[in-house]
């Protein structure tokens, strides 16, 4: 079976720096990938060049064997990729549902027949069963600008959900989550990965986090991979250790 | 060959004030991200202020110009960051540009009736004769401009790169966390730049005013090129103002001369537009990658 | 009676609660007062009125570029120009009629504004206000130059007033009331837009373009949108005040009053539905009101939106909300203490 996400020897240079130096795998359908590496290995980086709001210096990027290397990020999202970002990326002035409703709302139909279409874009049964099931539920009509950082967290990982996306890339999502939040975000993912067969690619800074969810972790480490494997093995790998979780 | 020295000289004079003014706009704009929409009205105003002095208070022209010089300083350069951009620069850059339009236009209108609808006529600090330069005639007056503007931009360089002071100030300017670090009093430095504008200003009202005369229209037209100057060279440095200065001066008065006097203006704005389109870090400016 | 009945029932009452809305029956009360607001105002105070209307659009279209969709524009009086000549010509010169040269109007400030919305892909905010403030200085150049087609300072005299299915609209009155007719159309139009998910996409746009576009908004197609949109506002608005003053010159159509329109779309509230007839209202008419001041006004209407900016950057709008919800909690507490 052919991998979904594909990643070949992909480089990216701010100036003199590389941040990315030649970075490849790839992604099997159904499976939950962690990335990790100490601070300023590329991973952000990283994630900007395969979903196109940086433009890789080298190398490709492919969606179930097509190109889509330089592709638009509205683009790439509507063939079914979605992300978050490391900082928190909600819209404050909008309501949680209104946040969930334009997650989806460009997904289906023209333009113009949003224009002329139903003000919710048929979405808010959509938008309740993501609220139910983010545990958001009495949230429904606050502006998320108002919601705690807990809270816009959970909202920013239902909105990547929102439009039934095939591939999704998280960035940090534990990232100043508490412990109750942390153990709640892990289960959704969990529950969506195996009910909705939905494929996950995480970068993230908590070990524990990242080694009871991902199938299969990478280890970055200035700009290229170091190791690759089971959460075991990599934590097990000498290199890996010296370079990262000997610290 | 006569004729294109004098209108190249000409256009470097004026070149030289727009520089004045862009430089001052870059200064603000780097310490404290304020586009200063008045900018043309800050140039307009030293001299009008220096005319209404002498009119009120029946003053010789020197007690006259020392009295509208201070006042400028106080009112717009340390009263401008206090009252209009320390409580705006919360609110962001394009609110905070939104108050200067609104300032610009209680300059103007202030100047207008506070002053004149009129353009009065200043006096020339140089004689009004012309000098012959390779057969051309040249006024004594753009001679003056260049030399004096050179000299202040020259001068102002040699504080910015040579003084304590004014490497704190490009500290401040860089990186206003790391020079707070660094125990540089980043709110001081922050005054001074506006405090600099001003100069710059009065520095380059007191050069313009005895050639177009001191009218309240007169920044419309100064703040606009002096904007141009400002991204057409680089938003970032003295230099790139004083490259984008000149030229806009040279370009505006040769286009004045050769290409059609109802378009002149079009010229330097279709320069403004394509270096925006092709190169938006300006002439002299770096290139700098934006990360998400 | 069983539940399920019942409550779809309810639904149903929500969803129509939902379509009608406070800013729809607000628009539409206002509508009917100022159809009838001028008995006894005279012409000129009817004139007033008129011309407060027709700069609302354009303010209003300054509002979605700007307020809903937050790309800084500062060409809208060039646009307002381009509306107001291409009727002015069309009516006098070639004598098409008045309601296909509103359409050509709306039609080519739609397109320009496209245009306009390209520099928008490519440069951040401040460079684009520059770009859209060069544009404006240039259209204002082409009106006063080219007198062949525009009459260069002398403008075009003699613009006729529309006429509605054989009634002719001369009078003040007359015309007033066709202003409230267009006037009301086009607030209509604009509330189902801002309503509807092109709104919402507006707004993620000027929230945050970068996340936007990982949802799937094209945020290009928008951008080029909100520009199109709030440009043609500005040609319908130049469109009704060609034949509202039947006298057009480059005057009104210079930088300082793109700067001022931009000034009045914060004053009422940059990014609220009703922001710019408050705007308008604090630009257009006061003036009137406050005659005696004479040129002053100008420093007034300064110093307001200074002042404002200060205190709240949310326009005269936002200051009422504030007041508004400030109330309520002490109406709430005074209650008796429900949470």
């Amino acid at each position: 079976m052919s991998p979904v996400l594909e990643v070949q020897d992909l480089h990216k240079a701010f100036g003199g720096i590389k941040a990315v130096n030649g970075v490849s795998f790839s992604v099997r359908e159904g499976e939950i990938l962690g990335i990790i590496g100490p601070n300023g290995c590329g991973k952000s980086t990283l994630f900007n060049c395969i979903l196109g709001q940086l433009e890789p210096t080298e190398g490709s990027v492919k969606l179930d064997g097509r190109d889509v290397t330089r592709m638009r990020p509205s683009d790439l999202n509507r063939l079914g990729v979605s992300r978050t970002f490391q900082l928190l990326q909600v819209f404050p002035e909008l309501s949680v549902r209104e946040n969930l409703i334009l997650a989806g709302q460009e997904h289906q139909g023209s333009m113009l027949g949003r224009l002329f279409g139903a003000r919710d874009a048929g979405l808010s049964d959509k938008a309740e069963q993501m609220i139910g099931f983010f545990k958001l539920g009495h949230l429904a009509e606050a502006k998320a600008g108002g919601l705690s950082y807990g809270q816009q967290k959970l909202l920013d990982a239902a909105m990547a959900f929102m439009a039934g996306p095939r591939l999704v890339l998280l960035d940090e999502p534990a990232g100043g989550v508490n412990l109750t939040m942390l153990g709640d975000l892990k289960e959704r993912l969990r529950a969506i990965n195996a009910e909705q067969g939905a494929t996950f690619v995480v970068i993230e800074h908590n070990m524990d986090f990242v080694m009871s969810l991902c199938s299969r972790v990478i280890v970055l480490a200035e700009g290229k991979v170091l190791a690759e494997g089971t959460p075991a093995e990599v934590r097990a790998d000498p290199a890996v250790i010296e370079a990262y979780l000997g610290h | 060959m006569a004729e294109f020295i004098a209108y190249l000289i000409a256009g470097i004079a004026t070149g030289a004030i727009y520089a004045l003014a862009a430089i001052g706009f870059t200064l603000v704009w780097q310490t404290s991200q304020t586009i200063n929409f008045a900018q043309g009205e800050f140039v307009m105003l030293p001299a009008v202020l220096i005319l209404l002095a002498v009119k009120l208070f029946g003053l010789p022209l020197w007690a006259g110009g020392l009295i509208g010089i201070a006042v400028f300083l106080l009112v717009f350069g340390a009263g401008f960051k206090l009252v209009v951009v320390d409580p705006m620069i919360k609110h962001g850059v394009l609110p905070l540009a939104i108050a200067t339009m609104a300032l610009s236009i209680i300059m103007k209108e202030g100047a207008k009736d506070g002053f004149s609808a009129e353009a009065q006529s200043f006096p020339s600090l140089v004689p009004t004769d012309m000098i012959n330069i390779l057969g051309a005639a040249i006024s004594l007056q753009h001679v003056a401009i260049i030399v004096v503007a050179f000299a202040a931009i020259g001068l102002l360089q040699w504080f910015v790169g040579g003084t304590r002071l004014g490497r704190q100030m490009q500290a401040t300017a860089q990186n206003p966390t790391v020079a707070r670090i660094l125990g540089i009093p980043v709110e001081r430095m922050v005054l001074l730049t506006f405090l600099l504008n001003a100069a710059l200003a009065v520095v380059a009202s007191l050069l313009i005013s005895p050639i177009y005369l001191a009218k309240f229209s007169n920044g419309e037209t100064i703040g606009l090129f002096a904007f141009i100057a400002a991204i057409v060279g680089g938003f970032n440095q003295i230099r790139g103002a004083l490259v984008g200065g000149l030229l806009i001066g040279v370009a505006d008065s040769l286009a004045a001369a050769y290409v059609s006097t109802q378009y002149r203006m079009a010229v330097p704005l279709i320069l403004l537009v394509a270096i925006i389109l092709i190169k938006p870090e300006g002439l002299m400016g770096r290139k700098e990658e934006r990360r998400v | 009676m069983s539940a399920p009945a019942l409550e779809s029932t309810a639904a149903a009452t929500r969803s129509a609660a939902r379509r009608i809305d406070g800013a729809l029956i607000t628009l539409l009360i206002g509508a009917a007062i100022l159809w009838f607001a001028p008995t006894g105002m005279g012409r000129y105070g009817t004139y007033v009125l008129s011309l407060w209307l027709v700069m609302s659009i354009g303010v209003m279209g300054l509002n979605l570029t700007l307020g809903y969709a937050g790309q800084s524009s500062l060409a809208q009086a060039g646009f307002m120009g381009l509306g107001a000549y291409t009727t002015a010509i069309l009516t006098t010169k070639w004598g098409v009629s008045w309601y296909a040269a509103f359409g050509l109007s709306g039609l080519l400030t739609f397109f320009v504004g496209i245009l306009l919305g390209f520099p928008a892909l490519r440069v951040r905010t401040h460079y684009l206000a520059f770009v859209t403030l060069a544009f404006s200085t240039l259209v204002w150049l082409l009106l006063r130059n080219e007198q062949w087609l525009t009459g260069g300072a002398f403008g075009i005299p003699n613009i006729d007033r529309p006429q509605f299915f054989g009634i002719k609209l001369f009078g003040a009155l007359e015309f007033h009331r066709f202003v409230v007719a267009v006037t009301l159309v086009l607030s209509l139009v604009l509330w189902w837009l801002v309503r509807s998910p092109w709104g919402r996409a507006f707004t993620a746009l000027r929230e945050n373009p970068v996340r936007a576009a990982s949802l799937g908004v094209d945020t290009r197609a928008y951008t080029l949108l909100a520009f199109a949109i709030g440009s043609a506002y500005g040609g319908f608005s130049g469109s009704l005040f060609a034949p509202l003053v039947e006298f057009i010159d480059p005057s009104p159509f210079t930088l300082s009053q793109s700067l001022f329109l931009l000034l009045m779309v914060v004053a009422g509230g940059s990014g609220y539905f009703f922001g710019p007839f408050v705007g308008a209202l604090l630009g257009v008419v006061l003036p009137e009101w406050l005659r005696f001041a004479g040129s002053l006004y100008l420093i007034i209407f300064a110093t307001i939106v200074l002042a404002l900016l200060i205190i709240c950057p949310q326009g005269v709008s936002g200051l009422i909300e504030r007041c508004w919800a400030a109330l309520g909690r002490r109406f709430g507490r005074k209650a008796g203490g429900t949470p």
